[in-house]
Formats: C-alpha cells, structure tokens, sequence
C-alpha cells in the first residue's frame, strides 16, 4: 500500500552528476525541491515589482526583509544586520522549502537531518570564527558567565561549554524532527481515510474523524513550517549576538 | 531516536530509514551548497539591496511628503495668523476711528446745543423783557380804557359825567383789588 508514511521522506536519484573520492553525487528530487526553493524565493524577491505603493507580492517581499531585519535587530542588535543577508537567506530557504513540502506529493528538504545539521554547522562555524575574529580571546567570556561565586565557576564554566558545543545539535534536530514528526502524523490520518474509505459505507463514516484531522493538521503544518524557520532564524540571531557581544 | 520509526514503517522496505541513508548525504550536502551559495550571492548582492531600497525609497517618500505638507501647514497657518492679526488690527483701528468720530460728533453736537440754548435763552430773556414791557403798556392803556369805560358806563347809566379824578381813584382802587 502507498500508505508507507516513510516512502515520502526517500531521497531518489534523478541523474548522477559525477564522483567525488568514490561517492556518487547524484541529483536528486532533495537538490530539485533545494533549487525549487531558491527559485521560488528569487522570484518572490526579485519579480514583484519595486511600486511606492507595493502590490500583495511586493508586499509579501518586503514583509519578509523586514520580518528578519526586526528580528536581527531585536535580538543581536544593529551590529547583527551583517549577518543580514545569510539570516535572511536561512529563514527563506527554510520557510520556503518547508512550505512547499506541505503541498501534497513534494519533498520536504528540512526532514532530512543531514540538511538541518549542515544549516546548524554553518551557523555554528559563523558563529565561532567571528567570534575569535572580533573579540579574540574575549570570546571565551561567553563561557564564563558574570555574577558566579568562584566555588561554583568552573561547573558553569563547564556546562557553558558542553551547551555551546550541545547548540548546533539542537538547533538542527529541533527542526528536522519537528518536520520529520509533522509530515509522518499528516501521512498516517491521511492514509486512514484512504483505508477506512476502501471498506464502503461505514468506512466512509468513519474517515469523516482522520480527513477532518488531515485538514486541521495541515494548518497547522503549515503553522509549524514557517514557526520552525522563524524559530531556527531566531536561534541564529542568539548564537550571532553571542559572538558579537559575548560575556553578559 | 527517529530509528524506531523505521522499525515501525512496515511495507517491503529493506533499506533503512530515509534520513539515515549515509550514501544520500554527499549528493545532499553538494546540493545544498550549490542552492544554498546561489541564494546566498542572490539574496545578498540583489534581492536584498533591491527591496531596502525600495524600502528606504518609499520611506524617503513618505518624509519628504510629510515634510512638504507640515511646511504648507505651517505656511498655511502663518497665512491665518497674519490675516488674524491684520483682522484684529483693523477691528481696533475702526474702533479707535468710531470712537473719535463719536467724541468729535458728540463735542460737536454739545457745542451746537449749547450756543443754541444760549441764543435760546437770550431770544427767551428778550421776548420775556418784550413780554413783560409790552404788558406794561397794556395794563396801562387797559387803565386809561378803564376809566373811559367807567365814566361812559356812569354817564349812560346816571347821565351825568363823572368826576375824572373820582373815576381814576376808583379804576385804580379795583385795579388793585
């Protein structure tokens, strides 16, 4: 049965595109939904007009700069808006894709953890070299919050530490799973109303309950992509402005 | 600890868990990079100076809009001052002007009054003396016509004419009386 709630999370290979020490890198309908996304995002950014008076799309491009310019701002300060560009490219690549995973039959890059890692590992890095690179050894002040008596320091120091290298293994399973678990569930009441409607009449009936819980489960799927990509982008901006300012 | 959601997934599937396929990872990452470098340049060199300066665009529109309608506000309200005040100087001026009229008019007529009541009351003092000599000669002319009425009465009466002298006492002694 199609029914299979882990058949929509397989990564198939369209082509191969070549080798690389032995491993075949293929393209697969993950790069096609990857570059769907870039697409789609360049169009909503860059074919809707530049109007004084903005129509709905232009409306909706701007809203979004302006969603993470504030969100920059509020969180790591106007000295974050230099990592503007790869915040806002993270939050639209991840709301986008995750957006277009809801629509019925696609592909949602997100659920696949090694994409949420890579993301998570990007920040993470970003975050640890410019840390260094403007702070030097201040950096590790992060590490070392102000106010501590001295008998308990080094444990905190020591859970600092492990929390900041624990950060990018959050940052990344919180959203794979998130749209791991989502789409599974939304699979599963999917695939009751197809089972119960095969039985007839009764059938029918019952899979009033699982079509009606598909469709409040999409909602909030759809919720739930873009509050993960807000989330992840939020997260972002906390581990940046811990790099720009660290040690408060 | 999605592993036990493979185990779970029934249907004829061998092959493990879609996420933990470690052959899919070096296409994904290669993938990822590529799309996620190309947004990356779009977004940065492109999209995003585009729509801020769209923004700031609109912002600058906005302002310098506002900024014109607070200047033709304020020119507006500068105008109604000066022609409030320029009202207001010219009420008072119209005030001063009628109350001047009114005291040089009200002098004017006191004035006039005046010398009238004065040549009335020197034509009142005239025609008064006039009066009072005029009655003088009449009552002395209503004495003579008295005593010829007296002595014309007493003749028709008695016949006889009367003493004039005994005539004159007795008109005067009624005039008196």
């Amino acid at each position: 049965m199609a029914a299979d709630p882990i058949h929509q999370f397989e990564i198939t290979k369209l082509f191969t595109i070549g080798h690389i020490g032995g491993q075949e890198i293929a393209f697969t309908n993950s790069s096609a939904y990857m570059f769907l996304s870039v697409a789609v995002i360049s169009l909503l950014m860059l074919g809707t007009g530049r109007r004084l008076v903005p129509g709905r799309l232009q409306s909706v491009a701007e809203l979004s700069y302006e969603f993470v310019a504030s969100t920059i701002r509020s969180t790591a300060g106007s000295e974050g808006m230099k990592f503007f560009p790869l915040v806002f490219s993270l939050f639209m690549f991840i709301c986008i894709s995750n957006v277009i995973g809801i629509i019925p039959y696609t592909f949602t890059v997100s659920s696949h953890l090694i994409v949420t890692a890579a993301l998570a590992l990007l920040v993470f890095f970003i975050v640890l070299i410019y840390g260094f690179y403007k702070n030097g050894l201040k950096f590790f002040k992060l590490f070392v919050p102000s106010g501590v008596p001295i008998y308990i320091l080094p444990l905190v120091v020591l859970i600092e530490v492990i929390s900041f290298f624990l950060k990018p293994v959050s940052h990344s399973v919180r959203l794979f799973a998130n749209m791991l678990a989502g789409h599974i569930a939304l699979k599963v009441f999917a695939s009751f109303v197809g089972m119960l409607g095969a039985i007839g009449f009764i059938g029918w009936i019952g899979a009033i309950l699982p079509l009606g819980l598909t469709v409040a489960l999409t909602a909030l799927e759809i919720l739930v992509a873009f509050l993960q990509a807000y989330v992840f982008t939020i997260l972002t901006c906390i581990y940046l402005n811990d790099a720009i300012h660290p040690g408060h | 600890m999605a592993t036990t959601a493979q185990t779970s997934a029934d249907g004829g599937q061998k092959a493990p868990f879609p996420p933990f396929q470690k052959d899919t990872f070096a296409s994904q990452l290669v993938s990822l990079l590529v799309a996620f470098v190309a947004l990356y340049l779009i977004v940065s060199r492109i999209a995003l100076p585009r729509v801020g300066k769209t923004i700031d665009d609109r912002q600058a529109a906005i302002e310098s809009d506002l900024a014109a309608a607070q200047k033709l506000k304020d020119d507006s309200d500068g105008a109604l001052k000066a022609y409030e005040s320029e009202l207001a100087a010219a009420r008072a001026r119209a005030q001063a002007i009628g109350a001047e009229t009114r005291e040089k008019l009200n002098a004017a007529s006191e004035a006039e009054r005046k010398a009238l009541e004065d040549k009335l009351s020197v034509k009142l003092a005239e025609a008064e003396k006039t009066i009072a000599s005029t009655r003088e000669t009449a009552m002395s002319n209503v004495r003579g016509i008295a005593a010829e009425a007296a002595s014309a009465i007493v003749q028709r009466l008695t016949g006889v004419a009367p003493d004039g002298k005994a005539v004159d006492s007795a008109v005067d002694a009624s005039l008196k009386g």
